[in-house]
């Protein structure tokens, strides 16, 4: 096949003629999430713990999948894929993989050296050597890993204290609003925060709530 | 406009080819009676009986007998009726004609090869070959028709002419007609350059099609003479494109090419076959075995510079169960794709059925769907996914499965697990336009956002009951019979006090197939949880988690 390896050499010289970037060590992070990960981003090579919300286990991936990123879910099978879309995950992008069997970590370490951000619901405690054979990984190829369960050596644990909904009431309106209480645990100590859902996408803490005079 | 046919200004070179047609008059109706009888045909039994085939109430082709009564092809099915009244009318069906040709076409095709199938019954071909073969152009002929006494058709013809037009006029030609010799009964033979001639007296409607050939025939061009003698720039002019190619046929006079049998190419069987002795039980090996029938098909796909982006893969067992299923590929298959689906259909075969069987002992793989290599080619700026993550995916689907990689879709529909659609990777996304797909689209009864981050693909049964224990249900206007105290969801280790409650809201669809309806709820229990709940018939069940 000549034409596909002169396709190729000509491939390779677009790559090498595109300008190079000073190497950040952030991955895009979402402006409502920015105060929860310390140094306001989530930093590539790293694993995070996040506990008690699938939906802010998911808020993490929105930035980076917005930016072009490839994004990974592994043994979440009741994921919701309009939740997902509602907060800015580009489906396309988004890999699932709804159940590894045994083989999750090993399924884990392969995945992190294409995709950029992992999230990962395991249902068995990870062993030494698997979490060591990940973060190797993690770090050679610049991804991020999200984890629902407890994990050692976390960049940040984060673990939900509280949720509070608003429009919904005894017998009449509808669920809009939500807002969580989010304790992290990371080399700043123990901090509290609160992040924000405005029907179902992330709201950024720094823009002044919007207050409706008419309620829908 | 009269224009006499001995002074049809044709005097141009004729260059069309000769040409020879071989006809069987009253196809549809021997091919009815053959696909009837499954066997030799009498032909007694068709010259007796009067029928017709008709479509949509017209009559498409009939008998001698019922033609010697009138009727015609064209006919209105009840004016035929009236004037044949014992005609039997049959409908007509264009597969049983192609189907009952295909041998006859098969046996012309061993005598004469070259053989262009113009329509069931009708087939054109070369006729120098031929007449030099045989000795003449008259010769050639009676062997034909003697091959086709055989096959049972003793009333076929055969016309020899210039060109192609003209030869299947000369085939329907009556035994006396003007300028043809008939050396026997079945051959028409229209002598090189007597073409234009020949077709001048005809009328005008077998050159056209039925509209133009109307409004020629308003204008008073009634023979194809008189179309001849028009001018072909005023013809160009008047009725554009298909005047023009009429006004070509009228004259005889063709470009060489567009009037010449175009011989049909034999086609090439791109399927592959292999059997196992002894039978392969394990995926593994079955993988192994096919690698290189796989290289084989690729590689003969290629060589016709094609591309498959769709085959069957049909696994038989020894016990003779047949596994068959079509595979649809984004880009095109490879042959490590091709073995890749034969593993993951024989591994979710041994999964799914209680086989008796020790193995499969048969595999066949068909291309269904092939497309031209050249439009395929690779850009320079894809659209495809990059090549490392389509590589890694692609391995860990090996490992886990067809269904085991995958992305998400949203599509059209009211509940939740309707709203959602998982796609294994490596698998064509069928584009679905249709209003029904669009998830978009107005879809009454619909959740709005924020819609829940856990949808549960088999709802969960749950219990909703008030202060008393009661399970709550749906009165006739649509209300909650009481208000709930108490949420119970037994997988999800759920039974918490209920704060705050939506009204219901009702969905009924498909009430023709008796689906029962839904009444979905949203519930807030105690310390921020939420659920999307749905009751359907007595039975509550949590669809979704807001967790």
């Amino acid at each position: 096949m000549h034409s596909s390896s002169t396709l190729r050499t000509l491939q390779q010289r677009i790559t090498q003629m595109q300008p190079l970037r000073l190497d950040d060590h952030t991955l895009p992070t979402a402006p409502g999430l920015q105060a929860l990960f310390p140094g306001g981003a989530l930093r590539k090579g790293a694993s995070y713990s996040i506990q008690g919300s699938q939906q802010l286990a998911l808020s993490t991936l929105t930035a980076a999948s917005a930016s072009g990123a490839w994004c990974g879910i592994i043994g979440y099978p009741t994921l919701g894929a309009e939740a997902a879309a509602t907060l800015g995950i580009a489906l396309e992008r988004c890999i699932l993989i709804p159940d590894v069997g045994t083989d999750g970590f090993g399924v884990c370490s392969a995945l992190s050296e294409v995709l950029t951000i992992l999230l990962m619901c395991p249902t068995t405690s990870p062993r030494q050597s698997d979490v060591g054979r990940i973060s190797a990984r993690l770090r050679e190829h610049g991804a991020a890993l999200i984890v629902t369960k407890d994990w050692p050596h976390t960049e940040s644990t984060l673990r939900v204290i509280g949720s509070r909904w608003h429009g919904l009431e005894k017998g009449h309106g509808i669920l809009e609003d939500q807002e969580i209480t989010v304790r992290a645990q990371d080399r700043r100590g123990t901090t509290t925060h609160t992040v924000r859902y405005a029907r179902g996408a992330l709201v950024d803490m720094n823009i002044a709530p919007l207050h409706r005079l008419v309620s829908q | 406009m009269t224009v006499a046919p001995d002074t049809a200004p044709n005097t141009a070179p004729n260059t069309a080819e000769r040409t020879l047609v071989f006809w069987v008059p009253d196809w549809p109706v021997q091919a009815f009676f053959r696909d009837q009888q499954s066997s030799e045909v009498i032909p007694s039994e068709i010259a007796d009986s009067a029928i017709a085939l008709v479509t949509q109430h017209r009559v498409v082709a009939c008998s001698a007998a019922a033609r010697a009564e009138g009727v015609r092809t064209g006919l209105r099915e009840r004016e035929a009726q009236s004037r044949c009244p014992n005609l039997a009318v049959h409908p007509h069906d264009p597969q049983v004609d192609e189907r009952r040709f295909a041998p006859i076409a098969a046996a012309l095709e061993r005598l004469i090869p070259g053989i262009e199938l113009r329509r069931p019954g009708l087939c054109a071909m070369r006729s120098r070959g031929p007449a030099r073969y045989y000795g003449s152009e008259e010769q050639a002929a009676t062997a034909l028709l003697s091959l086709a006494t055989d096959l049972g058709l003793p009333d076929a013809r055969v016309g020899i002419a210039d060109g192609l037009f003209t030869a299947e006029q000369v085939v329907r030609a009556a035994p006396g007609s003007f300028m043809v010799s008939s050396p026997s009964a079945g051959i028409r033979i229209l002598s090189p350059g007597t073409s234009a001639a020949f077709l001048s007296p005809l009328p005008v409607a077998r050159a056209a099609n039925g509209s133009l050939a109307t409004l020629l025939v308003g204008l008073g061009i009634r023979t194809l003479g008189a179309m001849a003698a028009l001018p072909e720039d005023a013809v160009q002019q008047r009725f554009g494109a298909a005047g023009v190619a009429v006004h070509r046929r009228a004259s005889a006079a063709h470009p060489a090419n567009s009037d010449r049998a175009q011989p049909r190419q034999p086609t090439r069987e791109l399927g592959v076959e292999i059997a196992f002795e002894p039978p392969i039980d394990t995926t593994e090996q079955l993988g192994f075995a096919c690698a290189s029938v796989a290289k084989q098909f690729i590689s003969a796909l290629t060589a016709e510079r094609l591309v498959c982006t769709a085959l069957r893969i049909e696994l038989t067992d020894d016990i003779g169960v047949h596994h068959e299923r079509e595979w649809l590929h984004p880009r095109y298959f490879s042959a490590a794709d091709t073995v890749g689906r034969v593993r993951w259909q024989a591994s979710a075969l041994a999964r799914t059925s209680e086989r008796g069987g020790a193995g499969v002992t048969q595999l066949r793989i068909t291309p269904t769907h092939t497309d031209r290599a050249a439009t395929h080619e690779p850009g320079l700026w894809s659209t495809e996914p990059d090549a490392r993550v389509h590589h890694h995916l692609s391995r860990v689907q090996s490992r886990l499965g067809h269904t085991g990689v995958g992305t998400l879709e949203l599509v059209g529909g009211r509940l939740l697990t309707e709203r959602q659609r998982f796609i294994p990777w490596n698998t064509a996304r069928v584009p679905d336009t249709s209003a029904r797909a669009s998830a978009a689209g107005p879809w009454p009864g619909a959740l709005v956002a924020p819609t829940p981050s856990q949808v549960f693909p088999r709802p969960l049964p749950a219990e909703l009951i008030d202060a008393s224990g009661q399970t709550i249900c749906i009165d006739t206007e649509d209300l909650l019979t009481s208000s709930p105290a108490r949420l119970c969801v037994k997988h999800g280790a759920i039974d918490a006090p209920v704060v705050h409650w939506s009204t219901p809201w009702v969905i009924r669809e498909r009430w023709w197939q008796s689906t029962a309806s839904r009444a979905r709820v949203q519930v807030q229990l105690e310390g921020g949880d939420a659920w999307l709940l749905f009751l359907e018939g007595e039975q509550w069940f949590a669809e979704g988690h807001y967790d």
